[in-house]
């Protein structure tokens, strides 16, 4: 593997035209990479999902060389239907659409140009490849009090053509004071066996929201691997929602950084697998500064020799006074041989905190299928009935109205 | 000079070290250690070759670095590895023919073994830095077959049940400092309880480090056979010293069908000086086989001691309808530091088990609960229900949580629940009205908080427990 990320390295350097700066930022990443290799489950962050055996078993020959120079002919038949939108498109790795039509010309700025100030490649060794490999490093700027009036939605499409690729996508975000972005993520796929990992930066001013809702629902075959790093300024707002369902494997990792008073953070999760497929959900969260506040809830359905993980961190400094931290999660055992792992983590250095974490995993309350039954619903209807209201309580916790229609819609949940 | 000294013990009135002389081996480690310790103890030679097996195998393991509280590298070297009062080469066979200076030792402890065969109640196996030093009510347990008595005289004297169960819950290739004890062991108690038996009287070991450099090595093993029941009594103490000790134990306990272990410890090795200095490092092994049907192996500790505690009794649940249980107080002040939890690993068929924890952690101390809960495919329709509680004072401390949950079986259900606070203002000015002063308020409110874990214990030891409890925590409020 060694070789080839190298001498795939050579030909993108070759290929286009960045500065020496970043040429040098590149290999210092690229060198990291070769040396630790992809995790393995001896990190203890990856120790329920073995990232180098999963790629090795799913992907021969992975290649790191992706040719960017040609454009794809985009689909719209790809895109969301009844909810207006800007969008930024990704197919195969390449930015072919970016598109703010919805919005004011002076109020969005992008820029391109690599930023080397936070040493995120140090919390794992993706990180460092997507930094050598990624092609653009776009920035996304939303002044001063302005809120973005549709949603942004950023589709990362493949077609057949790509196989046994690694794809490094890549976006910063700053909202300065009182700005607001609504934030859709969404993949489309028919291409099989790649290694897709995208990572997102959002620096959140004074008083601004950012609200991030990952939709991964079409069944596909590749490995998927999402990193969001979040910086919070005082008094600013950050809701994540991730629906994790249709790739064969998919860790979402999200790091908060509570850095401001009066901060907080909101993450909340629906895992739901059948076949072969294999999920993680991670996340971080930092409460730097007094009165911070964090809550996650997540919930699992696992069907079909899945297995879903979920590893959730509150971190609690010193100064970190009067935090309030919650975890919740959940996970339904529908058949044999399938594994719901979870390491639901606190951290606290401040004693004047209120911190707790719940998980529970189990199957079906036996006692509400009879009860049902006894109604007249058949097993199935019964099932699907209790299924839908424990994943309704996460789809309820979306602030955005038209986007919870969206993900209800998507999964086939009813009221 | 000796105000000061008066205070010191005040603090930890256990930190006194007794002059007695010591025959100690060879410092270091190396086979002739190993052989020299099987030697004095005139073990056979399968029991050697066990020990050198381990030796062999220490020699290319890496110590464990996973850890919360990280620790200065121990140097293995510059350790004795055995340690035992002098006139002990031929063992008394009463406690009459005790050296006095030994037994105003153990009266200091609170541990009279003169009198304690004239009470009713409790029999004591006392080991004093490296060996048994004496067990009290052998002839009354003899009357029901049951064996009480130093590990050392259980290879001589048991050598079937040794060989059988040695090892069979925490084998020779678990970690560093599982093996390292295997290979350096030098004394602890054996317990066999045989079928249908109810041991009448609670059975306790009292631990106590005194010469200096000395590591103590204790390995414990306790077989309940069918249909049998024990409760068991650990206490530990040692004297104040600035140097850290090494205390490396293995406990293994075997359950047969229908059978019940109740194994408590009341912890309280020294902890250090205020600034943190000195101490026991407490790395034990502790781990309950529930073997056969229906057994039950419970765990009870209260840790308020050492300067690193890093342990996690646990429980191997094969056996089809076995429960394990878990109950915990681990209190941190000062510079201590603590990570402690549980294994519960459901194997059995309806295997239930169940965590209670809480946790107490002051001054400048870091206290981690880690624990796992492993239900594998086959144990269908176990159940687990964990609680962990924390509770701080001040902010220079720390209180972590990091449970392990791994669940393959869709007929099982895990619950898992933990919660970090510190005591309200509420509750201290109501108690403070009450006419309590902020001390004692305190101690009532943490003993409430308690209350779950120290209802488990044996009533002699629950009183004891629940004044240790107070007594850690002094000074660590206002």
């Amino acid at each position: 593997m060694e070789q080839r990320a190298r001498t795939d390295f050579d030909k993108i350097v070759k290929n286009s035209n960045f500065s020496k700066n970043d040429i040098d930022f590149k290999i210092k990443n690229l060198n990291n990479f070769i040396k630790n290799g992809f995790p393995n489950k001896k990190q203890e962050t990856w120790k329920f999902s073995d990232l180098n055996q999963i790629i090795s078993k799913n992907i021969l020959n992975l290649s790191f060389y992706n040719d960017i120079s040609v454009t794809n002919k985009i689909d719209s038949s790809n895109f969301i239907d009844g909810l207006e939108h800007n969008k930024i498109v990704f197919i195969n790795g390449r930015i072919e659409k970016i598109d703010f039509k919805y919005e004011e010309k002076n109020k969005i700025k992008i820029t391109d140009g690599i930023n080397t100030k936070n040493n995120l490649e140090e919390i794992n060794s993706i990180i460092s490849l997507n930094n050598a490999f990624t092609n653009k490093h776009y920035k996304i700027i939303v002044k001063k009090n302005y809120s973005l009036k549709k949603p942004l939605v950023i589709y990362s499409i493949t077609d057949q053509k790509l196989n046994s690729k690694n794809i490094s996508l890549r976006l910063d975000f700053l909202l300065e004071e009182n700005s607001f972005l609504k934030l859709i993520d969404f993949f489309s796929d028919t291409a099989e066996n790649n290694f897709i990992n995208s990572l997102y930066n959002f620096d959140l001013s004074k008083n601004s929201t950012l609200k991030n809702y990952k939709i991964d629902n079409k069944t596909n075959n590749n490995i998927r691997y999402s990193f969001n790093n979040i910086e919070q300024d005082e008094n600013s707002l950050s809701e994540t929602f991730v629906l994790s369902s249709g790739s064969s494997f998919f860790k979402n990792e999200v790091n908060c950084n509570l850095k401001g008073k009066y901060s907080s953070a909101f993450i909340n999760g629906i895992i739901s697998l059948n076949k072969k497929k294999h999920h993680e959900i991670k996340t971080n969260i930092n409460h730097l500064k007094e009165s911070t506040k964090s809550y996650q809830l997540i919930k699992s359905v696992l069907e079909n020799n899945s297995k879903a993980v979920y590893q959730g961190k509150i971190y609690v400094n010193h100064e970190a006074q009067k935090t309030d931290g919650y975890q919740l999660s959940k996970a339904v055992l529908l058949n044999e041989n399938v594994e719901f792992n979870a390491k639901p983590e606190l951290e606290i250095y401040a004693d004047d905190v209120k911190c707790s974490h719940g998980s529970a995993s189990g199957s079906l309350n036996k006692n509400s299928i009879f009860y049902l039954m006894s109604r007249g619903l058949n097993y199935t209807q019964a099932k699907d009935l209790l299924l839908n209201g424990f994943l309704l309580d996460v789809i309820e916790k979306i602030t955005e109205n038209e986007i919870k229609n969206l993900v209800k819609s998507s999964i086939g949940i009813k009221e | 000079m000796i105000e000061k000294e008066i205070n010191k013990i005040k603090e930890y009135k256990y930190g006194f070290s007794t002059d007695i002389e010591n025959i100690k081996a060879p410092k270091g480690l190396n086979e002739d250690v190993v052989k020299f310790i099987s030697n004095i103890k005139k073990e056979p030679q399968w029991m050697l070759e066990w020990r050198l097996k381990a030796y062999k195998r220490l020699k290319n393991l890496k110590e464990p670095d996973w850890q919360k509280p990280k620790y200065p590298k121990i140097n293995y070297q510059d350790l004795y590895y055995y340690s035992a009062p002098k006139n002990f080469e031929d063992k008394p066979k009463d406690i009459n023919d005790l050296d006095p200076k030994l037994l105003e030792t153990y009266k200091k402890l609170g541990i009279p073994l003169q009198e304690q065969k004239r009470l009713n109640g409790i029999a004591v196996d006392a080991v004093f830095d490296s060996v048994s030093v004496a067990t009290t009510f052998k002839d009354k347990l003899n009357e029901n077959g049951i064996i009480f008595c130093s590990i050392s005289e259980a290879i001589q004297k048991h050598p079937d049940l040794v060989k059988k169960y040695l090892g069979s819950v925490i084998p020779l290739t678990d970690h560093y400092f599982a093996t390292l004890n295997s290979a350096v062991f030098t004394d602890g108690s054996f317990v066999y309880i045989p079928e249908n038996t109810r041991c009448p009287m609670e059975l306790s070991t009292y631990f106590r480090i005194n010469a200096s450099q000395t590591g103590q090595f204790e390995r414990t093993l306790i077989i309940a056979d069918k249909g049998s029941y024990v409760s068991y009594l650990e206490g530990c103490t040692a004297p104040m010293r600035d140097e850290n000790q090494l205390h490396a134990a293995n406990v293994e306990l075997v359950a047969l069908d229908d059978a019940e272990i109740k194994y408590s410890t009341v912890q309280n090795w020294y902890p250090g000086d205020e600034n943190g200095k000195g101490g026991i490092y407490n790395f034990v092994t502790k781990r309950g086989l529930c073997k056969g049907k229906n057994s039950k192996i419970s765990w009870t500790q209260v840790e308020t001691g050492s300067a690193i505690t890093w342990k996690y009794p646990s429980c191997i649940l094969r056996g089809d309808n076995s429960v394990g249980e878990f109950y915990s107080i681990a209190i941190t002040n000062n510079y201590q530091k603590a990570d402690t939890g549980t294994k519960m690993i459901h194997l059995g068929k309806n295997t239930r088990s169940k965590i209670i924890s809480k946790g107490i952690s002051a001054g400048f101390s870091d206290m981690t609960y880690r624990g796992l809960v492993d239900i594998s495919t086959k144990a269908v329709n176990s159940n687990n229900y964990t609680q962990c509680d924390s509770l701080l004072m001040g902010n220079k401390c720390g209180a972590h949580t990091i449970p392990y949950i791994k669940n393959k079986n869709l007929d099982s259900n895990i619950a898992h629940e933990a919660t970090t606070s510190k005591i309200s203002e509420e509750q201290l000015h109501y108690c403070q009205q009450r006419g309590l002063n902020s001390e004692e308020a305190v101690g009532l409110i943490v003993n409430g908080f308690c209350k779950e874990v120290l209802q488990q214990l044996p009533m002699e030891f629950a009183v004891e427990a629940q004044k240790l409890v107070g007594i850690s925590l002094e000074g660590s409020v206002g």
